[in-house]
């Protein structure tokens, strides 16, 4: 056998019997374990301090904020709602708290108001920087008082892509977190339509596609296994990407 | 030096010969699974921030199906491939290096002396290289070996794992001064791949060696250990 047409068989066998191997069960339990140690390792590295997420300058705001995913939305009653100024949009709080909330945005621009700039890391490699407004989600919570037990919590949206709802998820570590926020503002403007008017949700440990946008109901559950497709969010169901984005 | 050395009457220790094989798999799996990832935004910047092509310092070709991890795109299984050999990859060099330190191996024969940064050592080195000989006396490794190995050891693998762990939001969370070593995340991603080139080099360069300098012996020695010269 000629020697380039070795290494060529070799090289086709590797890359064939990594399909192979991606393809078991145990490959998607071993990726699923190294999500939890990278988990585990940011945490414990992150021990001595409130781990918060790097905030910028008002001088380091991106000029414009990319919109990626849904970027409109072409359904009637969305599209009503947005006309009139989102004034009968409603954020619904349930699951396993003790109290059932619907919130106006009116309601939310009563609680107090977190600013901050951070980066927004995309799946993909890209970064953009900007100025989000909003209220912490634990003083949300706070006023629905999770039952024990909740341990996800679940966001639901008005967007559907490729036929299928988005929705995402976090567990309470990240939906306690100072800097996660429920934004209604982008450099200090009403969300543009792009980056998910009128609320989307800031997660800033994680990349952009746990950031749920079009955000209509906050779902606390005790197990992801019967939401969607089980796997905690669009993404995650439908193409395997990862629950646990910090990496 | 027969039985002296931290290989005993062995060319290679045991745990040079370990971390040399996973090491190889591991750099392989991510490089490939690398090039399906930059697949999914082919464009490079400096500073914290870039989203768009009129930002980008380098357009980067898109990988074929024959280079990539796994050979069609998907972005989520390259990053599961990822995410495993990137542990698998940093944890078995921190445990080379502990006992590369312990036994004496980097002492003996990576770390250089004075005399050897001599300019008429260098060249000699270079002659002898272009030369096609390999044959040194005394020492394990010549000049331009250990200057080779150094560079990958203590700055292209260890530059990869810190880049790569600048990129990742939940450990920048946890030490925000990472991204700041690069001055900011789009410049640690630009570093991460030039230094995966730079690994692919000394890869190509690495294997040209082997294959003239008897490639039999060579592969044999690196699985059995071979005998001390």
């Amino acid at each position: 056998m000629k020697r380039r047409g070795f290494i060529g068989l070799v090289g086709a066998g590797f890359l064939a019997g990594c399909d192979k191997v991606a393809g078991t069960k145990w490959f998607g339990a071993v990726a699923e374990s190294a999500q939890g140690w990278h988990r585990g390792l940011h945490r414990a590295l992150g021990v001595a301090r409130i781990d918060m997420a790097p905030e910028y300058e008002k001088s380091d705001i991106s000029p414009f904020f990319r919109g990626n995913g849904t970027r409109s939305i072409e359904d009637a009653a969305y599209r009503n709602s947005m006309m009139r100024g989102f004034f009968d949009w409603r954020l619904s709080v349930g699951g396993m708290v003790e109290q059932q909330l619907s919130l106006s945005l009116e309601d939310l621009f009563a609680l107090p108001q977190r600013t901050q700039i951070t980066r927004h890391d995309c799946v993909e490699g890209w970064s953009a920087i900007g100025e989000w407004t909003g209220p912490q989600l634990s003083e949300i919570l706070a006023l629905a008082k999770p039952m024990e037990g909740a341990r996800f919590a679940v966001f639901h949206c008005a967007d559907n892509l490729y036929g299928s709802d988005y929705y995402e998820s976090c567990d309470m570590d990240d939906a306690m977190h100072p800097q996660t926020i429920v934004a209604h503002q982008l450099n200090g403007e009403p969300l543009p339509e792009r980056n998910g008017a009128p609320l989307r949700l800031r997660i800033e440990r994680q990349l952009g596609y746990k950031h749920a946008k079009y955000l209509t109901a906050i779902e606390l559950v005790a197990s992801l296994d019967d939401i969607g497709g089980g796997k905690g969010g669009y993404w995650e169901d439908r193409a395997g990407y990862q629950w646990y984005a910090g990496i | 030096m027969t039985g002296t050395g931290p290989a005993g009457n062995k060319r290679h220790s045991l745990v040079t010969r370990l971390w040399h094989w996973v090491n190889a798999l591991s750099l392989v799996i991510l490089f490939m699974s690398g090039l399906n990832i930059s697949n999914a935004h082919r464009y490079l910047y400096w500073g914290d921030w870039g989203f768009s092509p009129d930002e980008a310092w380098l357009a980067v070709m898109r990988f074929p199906g024959w280079a990539t991890i796994p050979g069609y795109y998907s972005l989520a299984q390259a990053r599961d491939w990822h995410v495993i050999f990137a542990l698998v990859f940093a944890f078995s060099l921190l445990a080379f290096m502990i006992a590369a330190l312990i036994n004496g191996h980097f002492r003996r024969n990576v770390f250089t002396s004075r005399k050897e940064w001599s300019p008429t050592n260098i060249l000699a080195d270079i002659r002898a290289h272009l030369r096609l000989q390999f044959e040194h006396a005394g020492a394990k490794y010549n000049f331009l070996q250990k200057a080779a190995y150094s560079s990958v050891l203590f700055v292209m693998l260890p530059g990869m794992i810190v880049s790569g762990m600048a990129m990742s939001p939940g450990m920048e969370a946890a030490w925000p001064w990472l991204s700041d070593i690069f001055g900011g995340r789009q410049s640690a991603r630009s570093i991460h791949f030039i230094f995966a080139w730079g690994l692919f080099g000394f890869f190509v360069v690495h294997i040209l060696l082997v294959l003239l300098s008897g490639p039999v012996g060579q592969l044999r020695d690196m699985i059995t250990g071979g005998k001390a010269e």
